[in-house]
């Protein structure tokens, strides 16, 4: 440790004040302070200070992505063997899905950090970790076979538009990581959804009956009966609701397995960094919703089939449980205020099912409903913030 | 038995180093002083010169904007330096203490009209410990205070255990409380830890019991959970430890300054309580602690205390004195830092696995583990802030100087003390008492004319 403290120590003068490289200060700061916690005391206020930083706080959301990224990573490979009805064993699966996922980690975060570096370099800011997360995001809400040109376009422009002209970490009103999503899915449309995208087919023909659709798909074209023809679809899993809540389904390289996001979602509430309650009134939001359409769907609407999908099952399928649990929650773009999380939470599941249902352009709600909520947070806190105010004036005029 | 209010939001910081329940006799201190910083919004205006001969209770300075206004010595000697620092601020005035103390005397007040009780609490500088709310400022005696709080209790991290300090002064604490109660046309509140028996014969008081971690013993969240202080209310609060004080001097007709310290911390060799009066030097307290390397003194607790070192002197309204090692080392990122497993770093987040380990004592450094950044994580202020009022937002409206929306939020109703504990746990590592007392600067100028 000494040693590298010593090194640190010894190219310092370079990139201070007058320093061969004054102007990359901000690089320097974030190696040093990535591998040493300063030496800065307080000065004022409280003289002890909570352990917490934000880098710890990101470090633990990324640990709350492994699982799904470990699995998306294994998925992607296990639904191309099964794709083209080959025989492969599991470590062929995973070095498969190694070879599609690795690039498209490195260009997001290559990219993104890229643009961060340049942005604090001009600006002489401290380089913060917010991207450390949106990095593991943008590869993860991708489908694999995504070309990385765009996600090296849509990374700089989501850090660009979404973040830095705000000002930065902790400034943006949208969530950088589904901007970017956002931005490929109305540029390169064919390339983001339709039945071509999800599992790689390269290298062979693939087995009879099969189409390279998600479920959503086709909860759309089945509804209700969508679990038979899914069956037939994966035919490994003799009951989609499982196949789905366990991931092996194709997707989006994190969003498949349920299982894996649930034990992340684990992760961020056991260690408080993720709010339990943007979290649980999510899932019952989308949840109600469900149950709406299931409940009006029959009688009203007897040509949408997706009405009838059952509503526990339409929480396990697309990315909703993974926007849910890791987007959602972002902080930042959240609503900020205690009651206003509840809302703001349940909103976004109620949006993200009835987007996905009732709107068949869009096979899946999720991405829109929060970013829709990004920009309504403000309001929903404005509207908490004035109860509070409305109480203070009150006891006023009583007292 | 009074209803028990429980506080449910803050949170108990268990550090290394209480002070063992027993007083012993600190050395004499041979200088005295008085440091006008300790007294919010004053502008000093000297009374006496150096070289001057003083008594306890003479006066030695008084507040430019309210004269009447008199902070005078807490030991007899001779006035020795005025120090001042850049743009001349009077920093310390410096007594050099006789061996007896002598006394200047003032008319004992026992039980005559308000009048005359404000009168001699203005004379004696007595007047100086009652402090009133919105601000955190000494009172105006020409105010007159909806109610007086008086908090019982002290729940900060190493604080002095007030109920004990007070055990031989119980006479002098009620008469503390008569003269408060003369002073106002509302009531006297006291607020007791619940379950307490210490307080029980004290009369002409309305109590109220907490429980619940810090800051139940804050006097803000007291006076925010029996009557929140509204716009144009002016409530004023006294601590307990000088209540007992006022009482005792009052009824003799002198200034006796004298006050119990806790000495705790985790760099203290024997923490325990020490007999000795306002304004003594830090050495004569800590002996040799204090001028260990590595460590800070802080003049009262360490959430809100004042840095000191041992060349400086006990804050005139502190009764404790921590001193904690200094965190001015870079920790490794795998061993110390943010990566590390940290079973032995504080977090209030579960961010660390330390809280499995319960009710652990922890030795806590100054660093401040980790740099300042924007506001990012929400909902953790929410956690150790027991009022009903938007922390963020508040300090948000602050940061703007949006005078109007710090108002409707709540300002009045709090002291940079009251969001202690929401700095200690703040991710981005914002410092955030600086900015509610910025805050409560600008509403002050704003309504000043």
């Amino acid at each position: 440790m000494k040693a590298v403290e010593n090194i640190l120590d010894k190219i310092r003068p370079n990139f201070e004040k007058g320093g061969k490289f004054e102007k990359f200060y901000p690089v320097y700061d974030a190696l040093e302070t990535f591998a040493f916690v300063p030496d800065h005391t307080t000065h004022s206020g409280a003289h002890i200070r909570d352990a917490i930083d934000l880098k710890r706080t990101m470090f633990l959301v990324i640990l709350a992505l492994v699982p799904a990224l470990l699995f998306g990573i294994y998925n992607t490979g296990y639904q191309h063997y099964l794709a083209l009805g080959e025989a492969a064993s599991f470590i062929d699966m995973v070095l498969f899905g190694l070879w599609k996922v690795l690039p498209l980690i490195i260009v997001s975060y290559g990219v993104g950090l890229g643009v961060e570096f340049i942005f604090c370099i001009i600006k002489g800011h401290a380089i913060n970790e917010g991207f450390l997360v949106s990095g593991m995001l943008i590869p993860l809400i991708m489908p694999m076979d995504v070309p990385l040109w765009m996600v090296a376009v849509a990374t700089a422009f989501a850090v660009l538009i979404a973040k830095e002209v705000f000002g930065g970490t902790g400034m943006n009103i949208l969530n950088v990581a589904l901007t970017a999503r956002v931005f490929l899915f109305f540029a390169y449309p064919t390339k983001m959804s339709g039945n071509k995208v999800w599992v790689n087919t390269d290298g062979g023909t693939t087995v009879d009956g099969y189409t390279g659709e998600t479920l959503l798909s086709q909860a759309i074209e089945n509804g209700a009966s969508f679990a038979n023809t899914a069956n037939v679809a994966y035919g490994s899993m003799a009951d989609s609701f499982m196949a789905s809540f366990l991931g092996f389904i194709p997707g989006s390289i994190g969003e498949t397995s349920t299982l894996a996001i649930l034990v992340g979602a684990g992760i961020l509430l056991w260690t408080g960094v993720a709010s339990w309650r943007i979290i649980l009134m999510g899932i019952l939001g989308g949840a109600a919703m469900g149950l709406i359409f299931n409940l009006i769907g029959p009688m009203y609407f007897p040509d949408n089939l997706y009405l009838t999908v059952p509503w526990w099952h339409q929480l396990v399928m697309g990315g909703f449980m993974f926007g849910i649990v890791f987007m959602a929650t972002d902080p930042v773009t959240a609503a900020q205020t205690d009651a206003g999380k509840l809302w703001y939470g349940f909103l976004i599941g109620l949006l993200a099912i009835m987007i996905r249902v009732v709107n068949p352009a869009y096979p899946e709600g999720i991405m829109m409903a929060i970013l829709f909520m990004n920009v309504m947070a403000p309001t929903i806190d404005h509207y908490v913030v004035e109860t509070n105010i409305n109480k203070r004036l009150k006891r006023l005029k009583t007292a | 038995m009074a209803k028990v209010i429980k506080i449910k939001k803050g949170v108990d910081i268990k550090l290394v180093g209480p002070a063992e329940k027993k007083v012993s006799q600190a050395q004499r201190s041979s200088i005295h002083a008085l440091m006008p910083d300790d007294f919010t919004g004053i502008v000093p205006k000297m009374l006496v010169k150096e070289g001057a001969e003083v008594m306890a209770g003479t006066p030695i300075f008084c507040d430019k904007s309210h004269p009447e206004i008199l902070f005078t010595s807490p030991v007899s000697g001779e006035m020795v330096e005025i120090k001042r620092g850049p743009k001349r601020v009077i920093e310390e005035i410096k007594i050099l203490a006789d061996k007896e103390t002598k006394y200047e005397s003032f008319p004992a007040w026992n039980g005559g009209s308000r009048e005359s009780l404000i009168a001699s609490l203005l004379q004696s500088g007595l007047w100086v410990f009652i402090q009133q709310r919105p601000y955190g400022i000494i009172a105006n005696p020409k105010d007159q205070p909806k109610n007086i709080f008086v908090s019982g209790f002290d729940t900060a991290p190493l604080a002095a255990d007030i109920p004990f300090i007070l055990q031989g002064d119980k006479a002098a604490f009620q008469s503390g409380i008569d003269a408060l109660a003369k002073l106002t046309a509302g009531k006297v509140y006291l607020g007791i830890p619940s379950g307490d028996t210490f307080y029980n014969d004290i009369k002409n008081v309305e109590k109220v019991a907490f429980s619940g971690p810090h800051p139940s013993g804050n006097v803000g969240v007291q006076i925010h959970h029996i009557q929140p202080i509204n716009k144009g209310e002016v409530v004023w609060t006294v601590n307990a430890i000088d209540v007992a004080l006022i009482g005792k001097s009052l009824k003799a007709g002198q200034f006796i300054a004298e006050r119990i310290v806790a000495l705790a911390g985790s760099k203290v060799s024997t923490p325990q309580y020490y007999r000795t009066l306002i304004g003594a030097s830090i050495t004569s307290i800590a002996g040799t602690d204090a001028a260990q390397p590595n460590v800070r003194a802080i003049s009262g607790n360490v959430l809100t205390g004042t840095q000191s070192n041992p060349e400086s002197y006990l804050g005139f309204y502190n009764s404790t004195l921590s001193i904690i090692p200094e965190g001015n080392h870079k920790k490794f990122f795998l061993t110390e830092g943010w990566l590390a497993p940290g079973f032995s770093r504080f977090s209030i987040s579960h961010a660390y696995p330390s809280w499995l380990l319960g009710n652990k004592r922890y030795d806590l450094d100054t660093n401040l583990n980790g740099e300042k950044r924007a506001f990012v994580v929400t909902g953790e202020l929410e956690r150790v802030f027991p009022f009903d009022i938007y922390p963020m937002q508040l300090l948000k409206s602050i940061m703007v100087n949006d005078i109007d929306a710090m108002e409707k939020l709540g300002i009045y109703e709090v002291l940079p003390e009251d969001f202690a504990l929401c700095e200690v746990v703040c991710t981005s590592k914002i410092e955030i008492q600086s900015v509610v007392k910025k805050g409560l600067e600008d509403m002050r100028k704003e309504f000043s004319h």
